[in-house]
């Protein structure tokens, strides 16, 4: 097979991951370089930015950054990082990865629908990357791009900007559907024999799960970003209240989607974090199949919570009361989830390596963010803190002290079976161990600011006399997140040069049960030449039959064991 | 440097407080369970050599109490919660006798309309006034939201108040504030490149000052006061 | 039912599996593209319910913009393209891979894949011409997603009597049947498209039989979804 048809127009499911893997790892860095410059304006408000000097007249002026180019940034920060990092990275990557290995499969269902999935995702990142060349720049709405604003160029002055968001969302859609339907098919169709659904392991089910959320989710999105594209360049009064049309309707569409998508970016995280700490632990993961129903307990409840979003837009308050219960009653499956990630831990046999490190930094970060969120699904409550600092702490302790961390451990933990070679250890324990000092001194203190009333995607908190005492605070986080940022090129730096440089991987470096590891490191094209037999579950560290070792990989077969019969009427075809 | 909540200044501010110290109490609660679990953990069971693992699937009696227990408290939250929220929040429980003004937010800022001397919204001896909120103290007061143009939120920390003011829709937002003094009014719904100076000031005045200041803008004083 | 299983037999993998859904992964596959396509329909017809329940004014009265016989006509054409689609699935599931054979003692030919499936194409092709000839008529008459343009024809008309053309959300009512009239000629098209690719590259060259015809179940999922969700469009949108 040519370079080309190898690496770049690949249908291997793999290549497809590392090919997102690399992709999303650089949208992760420009989201990154966001949220400097926000950091820079929200400590030092009106202070010329260090190397601001490159920036055109348009964005920052002498270095200063202008008023516009703020709403612009924090709009574009959480658009790249929802839809081109965290979401590829989680599901892009390991969805892709992850489940025709973690199955038994010799590839996805649709192996060339899945690799039109990436350049789709591709195209519409550089789509929204192209937003920032434009005149007048990228949307000033938010990530959100609430109606009105967005609707009226007049009024939001943006104009191709905003064709450029709607277009690379409906482009982001499509290829989100089609990774989806491969998920969907090769779960339901491809398992090896042997592999029962509760024999899955908990990254699939949570990729699986995920799967369903995104195909019904992502293409509300699209419905609602062309109405909005539509009103923004064909003259449609879908939002535009002056010509009967409705400014919340935007609301409701994109929270429709908006809540799903917050599943869809911790749920495989969750996932992942179970396989990983199940084997630092050296024990099964406790309550397996609570598990299970608390990933789609989850999933369901996910559908009818998003009004929360909501409260204070005016909408009927009894509505209102509807979408508090439902919120409040989600928060217990994913309590459910960390009672037992604790119980896996208990009475174990603990092993620090660099995944387990951040799963365990994920379990007590993503803590700290499912908590906070009580607060705001307490209706009164949410009251002062709507709209302030404190839902931006919520934000990124789930989305940072939850899907990044898990990405953290992830991305070692799969690694040599990606590139055949592992990342280098001690550089990842300082990288965790500074990540997660920076990272709490960074968005810890937010929560307080945000009490204290700090409203969001404000260019210059010190305007406000209330908001004049907190300022120091402000200016604490910005150094915080000055560190954060620059620890990171420690991960960088480590994901870059362990490729060429790295130990060579041994075929089982973790000592795991999953099905990926039968096969060597790097994975080969086609993954098993025969289909493998599935013998037992996922989880079975430091069983009984193990003999002296501590783990059971689901393809061992003892001699105790018998192969399992495949399905009399096999429905699995291409 | 602020490490809490605004000072209270109105009679919403009681009630969400206290379910605010409430809430932080169970969240702690978990989170110190939690936490101290982890470390606890991490130290107990560290591998070392000749240790085991204990082999164990789980306990479906611990699944039943801790799903138990938290569903048990998010119900309860949910029921105090939502007293409080009909309360503040309801069309009708907006107390007949509040005192009604037109707030109408623009890009990017608030004129705010006061029913003159005949103490009735609507009518002709109205008068507006720019980025300037007065209100008597111990009144309660009916706020009719409005937009011109986009999305605003009408949001006074002190009162935890806070109300998206939607084009195309008439929103009344109630309070009674209880401190008197000068406070701030943000916008807290991103509305455009000047939402983060969409900022008017707010004075809380006692019975006989408000009756003056109304008297002194309904004759002379006229019109907008400044904006800032 | 002999039929389903001869499919499935075709669909046994190269390797053996965990029993499945049943059916075998394309067919797996569409219907999970149709439950988001569902999805995305429910997004554009759900805001035209909230807008049309929710507007400040009267809509137009049936018949008084658009063009009510001419769309009856092409809801008709599309029936019979789903008909022959059906016909078409059922003459491969036979073996009739021919376009026309002569049958003994009868004046009308039997069809074959190659016909059924050809009348399909050409059905859905003259249902998007058609809908391509409508929105020009219209446009040009004045209706646009904006609503009534002015100075045209439509506006004057509209200017007269009020009521029966809706004019207070005559904005509403333009955007909302362009974007879902507009996204559904668009699927058809779509369908029209593939079809055509699989009738140059399988159905000619008679790659298809009786134990794997899964390309020809699989767009003709498809295609019914896509009449189903017009039976709905002209319903809400032209006769309510």
């Amino acid at each position: 097979m040519s370079f080309w048809r190898k690496y770049i127009f690949s249908t291997d499911h793999k290549i497809i991951g590392i090919q997102f893997l690399f992709v999303s790892l650089f949208f992760l860095l420009v989201g990154g370089l966001l949220a400097m410059q926000i950091r820079w304006q929200l400590g030092f408000p009106g202070k010329p930015m260090p190397g601001g000097g490159i920036l055109p007249e348009s964005m920052a002026s002498g270095g200063v950054i202008l008023p516009e180019y703020y709403v612009q940034l924090v709009s574009m920060h959480g658009t790249f990082m929802v839809f081109f990092a965290i979401m590829p990275l989680l599901v892009g990557v390991y969805a892709n990865f992850l489940i025709p290995l973690k199955l038994g499969a010799h590839d996805m269902a649709f192996p060339r629908i899945n690799m039109a999935s990436f350049w789709l995702a591709l195209l519409a990142g550089l789509i929204m990357t192209a937003s920032f060349f434009v005149p007048n720049g990228p949307i000033r709405s938010g990530w959100t791009n609430y109606a009105p604003l967005a609707a009226r160029p007049d009024l939001s002055g943006v104009t191709v900007g905003q064709m450029l968001w709607c277009i690379s969302i409906v482009v982001l859609g499509l290829s989100s559907v089609m990774g989806s339907l491969n998920y969907i098919t090769t779960v339901i169709n491809h398992r090896a024999p042997g592999m029962t659904w509760f024999r899955m392991p908990l990254s699939v089910w949570a990729l699986f799960i995920t799967a369903i959320l995104g195909v019904l989710a992502l293409p509300v999105l699209q419905g609602a970003a062309i109405m909005l594209l539509f009103d923004n360049v064909l003259g449609t009064h879908f939002f535009d209240p002056v010509a009967g049309g409705q400014a919340l309707l935007w609301q409701h569409l994109f929270w429709f989607f908006g809540h799903p998508e917050v599943y869809i970016l911790i749920l495989p995280a969750m996932g992942m974090v179970s396989d990983i700490i199940a084997n630092g632990s050296r024990k099964p993961i406790f309550g397996y199949h609570s598990m299970v129903f608390a990933i789609i307990g989850i999933a369901f409840l996910g559908w009818i919570v998003w009004g929360h979003h909501m409260f204070m837009s005016g909408m009927n308050p009894t509505l209102g009361s509807t979408f508090m219960v439902s919120t409040l009653l989600i928060a217990v499956p994913s309590a459910v989830k960390v009672f037992n990630w604790l119980g896996t831990m208990w009475r174990g046999n603990l092993h620090f390596h660099v995944p387990m490190l951040n799963a365990i930094g994920f379990v007590s970060m993503f803590t700290i963010g499912g908590l906070s969120g009580i607060f705001m699904a307490a209706t009164p409550v949410d009251i002062p803190i709507h709209d302030t600092q404190f839902i931006v702490a919520h934000i990124h302790y789930v989305l940072f002290g939850g899907s990044l961390f898990a990405l953290f451990a992830a991305i070692p933990y799969w690694y040599p079976k990606m590139f055949g070679r592992m990342m280098h250890e001690g550089i990842g324990k300082l990288h965790f161990g500074l990540t997660f000092l920076f990272y709490n001194l960074t968005f810890f203190p937010m929560h307080i600011i945000g009490m204290g009333g700090q409203m969001r995607r404000i260019y210059d908190p010190t305007i406000y006399d209330f908001l004049k005492p907190q300022q120091p605070l402000n200016v604490f986080i910005s150094y915080a997140a000055f560190a954060l940022f620059a620890v990171q090129a420690l991960f960088l730096f480590n994901f870059l040069w362990s490729l060429k440089f790295g130990k060579k991987a041994p075929q089982n470096p973790w000592n795991d049960n999953g099905m990926e590891w039968s096969l060597s490191n790097p994975a080969p094209h086609g993954n098993w030449e025969r289909t493998p037999n599935v013998y037992r579950g996922p989880y079975e560290f430091s069983s009984p039959e193990a003999g002296d070792k501590d783990f059971l990989p689901q393809f061992m077969k003892l001699p105790t064991d018998r192969d399992p019969v495949p399905a009399p009427v096999p429905a699995a075809g291409h | 440097m602020r490490w809490w909540l605004p000072d209270a200044g109105s009679t919403f501010a009681g009630p969400i407080d206290t379910m605010f110290l409430v809430i932080l109490i169970i969240t702690g609660i978990a989170l110190v369970l939690v936490e101290v679990g982890v470390v606890t953990f991490v130290i107990r069971y560290r591998a070392r050599p000749g240790r085991k693992a204990f082999y164990t699937h789980g306990s479906t009696r611990a699944e039943v109490i801790w799903t138990a227990i938290p569903a048990v408290t998010m119900v309860a939250l949910g029921l105090v919660s939502n007293h409080y929220w009909v309360l503040i929040k309801d069309k009708k429980s907006v107390p007949p006798n509040a005192y009604h003004i037109g707030v109408h937010a623009k890009q990017f800022e608030w004129q705010i309309t006061y029913p003159g001397p005949d103490g009735k919204l609507g009518t002709s001896d109205d008068f507006t006034v720019r980025n300037q909120l007065h209100v008597p103290v111990n009144e309660p007061v009916a706020a009719e939201l409005s937009s011109e143009d986009v999305i605003h939120s009408f949001f006074v920390p002190e009162w935890r108040l806070k109300q998206d003011a939607v084009p195309g829709m008439h929103i009344i937002a109630w309070f009674q504030a209880t401190k008197t003094g000068e406070f701030e009014l943000g916008c807290a719904e991103l509305c455009g490149m000047g939402h983060y100076k969409m900022r008017a000031r707010v004075f809380v005045h006692t019975p006989e000052e408000f009756k003056a200041w109304l008297t002194q803008q309904a004759t002379g004083g006229g019109g907008g006061g400044g904006s800032e | 039912m002999t039929h389903g299983t001869q499919v499935l037999d075709q669909m046994r993998p190269p390797y053996p599996a965990e029993p499945g859904a049943g059916v075998y992964s394309s067919k797996l596959g569409m219907w999970v593209f149709l439950a988001s396509d569902v999805m995305f329909f429910t997004a554009l017809i759900g805001s035209y319910i909230v807008l049309r329940f929710g507007a400040p004014g009267e809509w137009a009265k049936p018949g008084a913009v658009l063009n009510v016989p001419l769309t009856a006509v092409n809801t008709f054409l599309l029936i019979c393209s789903s008909v022959s689609m059906v016909k078409a699935y059922a003459a491969i599931q036979d073996g009739k891979k021919y376009f026309l054979r002569p049958v003994p003692g009868k004046l009308l030919r039997d069809g074959g894949l190659k016909f059924w499936l050809l009348v399909t194409m050409i059905c859905g092709a003259a249902f998007v011409s058609v809908q391509v000839v409508e929105y020009i008529k219209l446009v040009g008459h004045g209706f646009t997603p904006a609503g009534f343009r002015e100075g045209s024809l439509l506006a004057e008309h509209a200017a007269a009597d009020p009521i029966k053309y809706g004019v207070t959300v005559a904005g509403l009512y333009g955007s909302s049947f362009f974007t879902m009239t507009g996204f559904h000629g668009f699927h058809v098209t779509c369908g029209v498209i593939s079809m055509t690719y699989l009738y140059f590259t399988k159905v000619l060259p008679e790659k298809y039989s009786p134990q794997d015809y899964r390309g020809i179940e699989v767009i003709g999922l498809y295609w019914h979804f896509v009449d189903l969700v017009w039976i709905i469009l002209f319903t809400i949108v032209y006769l309510i």
